[in-house]
């Protein structure tokens, strides 16, 4: 890769954005890349709007993305998308999971929803890649895949080798749940989720 | 070598994995936590949680005073629990050496202050070490155990959220080996009597001395000369920023910036044309250089509060921008619904907060998930200060106005009971209250990521531990009136806590029940349409499980996320919510 790559993973607390984002880390570090990774612990997970920041390159000094320079935002939901679109820089892509999760205040019917955002993501950028990323980990044999369909619409748009994505991951997941030879229906689900999301 | 990702918390427990370190002590609170539970798996460290701040310390100078190598960590509140015995620890000094972590949070992710700890160290008058990621936080982990020892001298290691929760690459190495020092009895260093503490305070302030001395030839203080119409000084991830927005300038890094290198300070000042210092929170650093009669510029262009970046940076000190933000049509952040942390769907705080609420009683509150009980539609909560105060505050609101007397309860969780909701018990006891206080018992310390405590029964290690019985202690304290109930009754939590603050003597209630995270989902509820009068008391709850769509004027209940606990139910007037699978009659 020729420069440094900004990531920024959005999502709702406890929907894999940490996994996911550690994921990626591997892939860069394998390429023999730097990188940095920022997370958000704490009050956020209580079913609040998480994120990480994800840098790689040759040297990365600040762990962290300002507003207006992140290459990629990786969206585990549609409003989390909108809320960081300011994060993206000018010729960015975002790759949004089609999946609503209503905040708090729009559960309470204080505030609405707001309307079209998958459209206006995509009238506002034009490498927009939006995906059902539940339903296609559904189709894939378990739900909680929806972050490995989302890296395998991101390993697409990356110019890392695809075979990278498909290393054994057994150092992210509980003891055996990623391994091919211990779990081999487990790795089998994450593999089709993964390949769901790369075509 | 093979370089790790790890957190600046993990890599400062592989730094005392690596520099020999027998004992290590906490009391979790975020963004320090995982330190301890990172030190835990390693077998050849004894590790645990301490009730509070003030006895991990307590902890860590005896395994100091036995010859041990320790560390002890903590959010930056927690040093002010920790204060009183780290102030006259300065005076004794150590025999192994003892790092005190503060974890800070310029910018409050998760703390009610954002105070600025390193001013503790010159408080203290000991010296402080700042990481800028994982590799010097585990690194600088050694030096200042050296550091402590070589100078007899405990050592503050101050990190900040950014570098205590992002993962940068780090070497490993494998632990040398480092003995037990020989225990010594030796009053007069350890017995700090004011005889004795007069003699250690001139000694302190001559180790001062010399270790300012020693600081201005400290490898972890250096010059970058590059272009020298600029010069930075900066440390801890403040440094990271300038580094990534002005890489071209001069920059002074300073690793361990107290005591102050002044000569270093000097020499740079010397170098450049305009001298700059960029640091989050309190002018620190710039109030020494300033002390030097050197010019320079840092709170001038730089906030006191939040966090700085490196964006900030570049527009301030370098006058250019990198930011290529995308133009955006129809974007409006304002129409942006926010996404506040709520209680989980089946927490057992929700009933107790709502009947509160109903009941418009006066709560002064603590520090928990259950602080979450402020926000609306619960809004039941009319105080929060810190750890434990939330008992205090209760009984001085009761003798400053008798007329508030008979309507103010007290909420704090078990955790927070243990740290330091026993001594305001007490004293409600000892001082003839009337207030109530309510233990919000789920039987772990959920906020910081669900660690035991002494009332689960178990240690950092995994050890089966004797569990403290919260309705003894309280009765031991002078509290005769004890009640248990469940939290999920809402018929139940009404009648008890109306009962108990009628009552003119003081008294505790305990609501026990597991944190919902922690336990197994019951059958989810379903809401029968036809029933349903829209008549939206269960919405009172504000649990995240039950939605309003109040377009089609409906109220639905998320299969995914119900736990089952029943409160909406219980609410409901017309009998439209059940359980999935069972027939209305």
């Amino acid at each position: 890769m020729s420069r440094d790559i900004n990531v920024l993973l959005v999502g709702v607390g406890g929907q894999g954005t940490i996994l996911a984002s550690r994921i990626i880390a591997y892939v860069v570090q394998a390429n023999d890349l730097s990188v940095k990774l920022s997370e958000t612990h704490g009050m956020a997970q209580r079913g609040g709007s998480v994120v990480t920041h994800l840098r790689a390159g040759k040297e990365i000094c600040s762990p962290l993305i300002d507003e207006g320079q992140a290459d990629i935002i990786l969206s585990f939901e549609q409003l989390e998308a909108w809320r960081w679109l300011p994060y993206l820089k000018r010729g960015g892509m975002v790759v949004v999971n089609s999946q609503v999760i209503y905040p708090v205040p729009v559960i309470l019917g204080y505030q609405k929803y707001p309307e079209n955002i998958l459209e206006k993501l995509k009238k506002n950028i034009p490498r927009t890649f939006a995906v059902d990323a539940l339903a296609l980990a559904r189709e894939a044999g378990n739900e909680r895949t929806v972050n490995v369909v989302l890296l395998g619409v991101l390993a697409k748009n990356l110019e890392f080798d695809q075979s990278f994505w498909l290393r054994p991951w057994s150092l992210y997941y509980p003891p055996g749940c990623w391994s091919p030879i211990k779990k081999p229906s487990c790795w089998a689900t994450r593999k089709v989720s993964l390949e769901k999301g790369q075509q | 070598m093979e370089k790790v990702l790890m957190s600046g918390n993990e890599a400062i427990a592989r730094g005392a994995y690596e520099s020999g370190v027998k004992v290590a002590s906490a009391y979790p609170g975020t963004p320090s936590t995982e330190i301890l539970e990172n030190v835990a798996r390693y077998e050849e460290i004894y590790a645990q949680w301490s009730c509070n701040e003030k006895v991990a310390l307590e902890v860590g100078i005896g395994a100091s005073i036995a010859g041990g190598r320790t560390l002890v960590a903590m959010k930056h509140v927690g040093v002010n629990v920790a204060a009183d015995p780290l102030m006259t620890l300065a005076y004794t000094g150590v025999n192994g050496g003892l790092v005190l972590v503060s974890a800070d949070d310029p910018g409050m992710h998760s703390s009610q202050n954002e105070q600025d700890n390193r001013r503790y160290a010159k408080f203290a008058k000991i010296p402080l070490l700042e990481p800028g990621d994982s590799q010097e936080a585990k690194d600088f982990v050694k030096r200042a155990l050296e550091i402590s020892e070589e100078f007899d001298i405990p050592v503050m290691l101050r990190t900040t959220t950014r570098v205590a929760h992002s993962l940068t690459p780090v070497s490993l190495e494998e632990p040398g080996e480092v003995l037990l020092k020989e225990y010594i009895k030796e009053p007069q260093k350890y017995v700090m009597i004011p005889a004795y503490a007069r003699v250690r305070h001139k000694l302190l302030e001559e180790k001062m001395s010399r270790i300012k001395d020693f600081n201005d030839n400290n490898p972890l203080n250096y010059i970058q000369w590059g272009d020298k119409e600029i010069g930075i000084v900066a440390s801890g991830i403040s440094y990271q920023y300038v580094k990534e927005a002005l890489p071209e300038v001069s920059f002074l890094k300073l690793g361990m910036p107290y005591p102050f290198p002044e000569n270093l300070v000097r020499e740079f000042a010397a170098g450049v044309q305009k001298l700059f210092v960029v640091e989050e929170l309190e002018p620190f650093m710039e109030e020494e250089i300033r002390a030097l009669g050197l010019e320079v510029t840092g709170k001038e262009i730089f906030p006191a509060t939040g966090e700085i970046n490196a964006e900030m940076i570049r527009e301030r000190i370098g006058n250019k921008t990198e930011s290529a933000p995308v133009k955006l049509e129809d974007y409006s952040g304002e129409e942006i619904p926010p996404r506040p942390p709520v209680m989980c769907p089946g927490c057992p705080h929700r009933g107790v907060f709502h009947t509160l609420k109903k009941l418009k009683l006066i709560v002064t509150g603590d520090i928990g998930c259950y602080t979450l009980g402020c926000l609306p539609p619960l809004e039941a909560m009319d105080s929060c200060i810190c750890m434990g105060a939330s008992i205090g505050a209760a009984l001085g609101m009761e003798k400053a106005n008798p007329e508030l007397k008979g309507k103010i309860v007290a909420v704090i969780g078990d955790s927070t009971f243990f740290h330091s909701g026993i001594t305001g018990t007490l004293d409600i006891a000892y001082n003839l209250g009337s207030s109530t206080v309510i233990i919000l018992d789920n039987r772990t310390t959920a906020m910081t990521g669900h660690q035991d405590h002494p009332g689960t029964g178990k240690t950092l290690k995994k050890e089966e531990s004797k569990a403290a019985d919260l309705h003894r202690i309280v009765n031991s304290l002078g509290i005769e009136r004890v009640t248990e109930a469940d939290p999920l009754n809402l018929k139940e939590v009404k009648e008890v806590i109306a009962r108990e603050i009628e009552s003119p003597q003081s008294s505790v209630i305990i609501f026990q029940k597991p944190c919902a995270l922690q336990e197994k989902k019951d059958n989810p509820l379903i809401v029968d349409e036809e029933e349903c009068s829209y008549c939206k008391r269960c919405l009172d709850i504000g649990c995240p499980g039950i939605m309003n769509d109040w377009e089609a004027e409906k109220v639905q209940i998320n299969p995914d996320l119900c736990s089952g606990c029943s409160l909406c139910q219980q609410l409901c007037n017309a009998g439209a919510i059940r359980k999935a699978g069972d027939n209305l009659e």
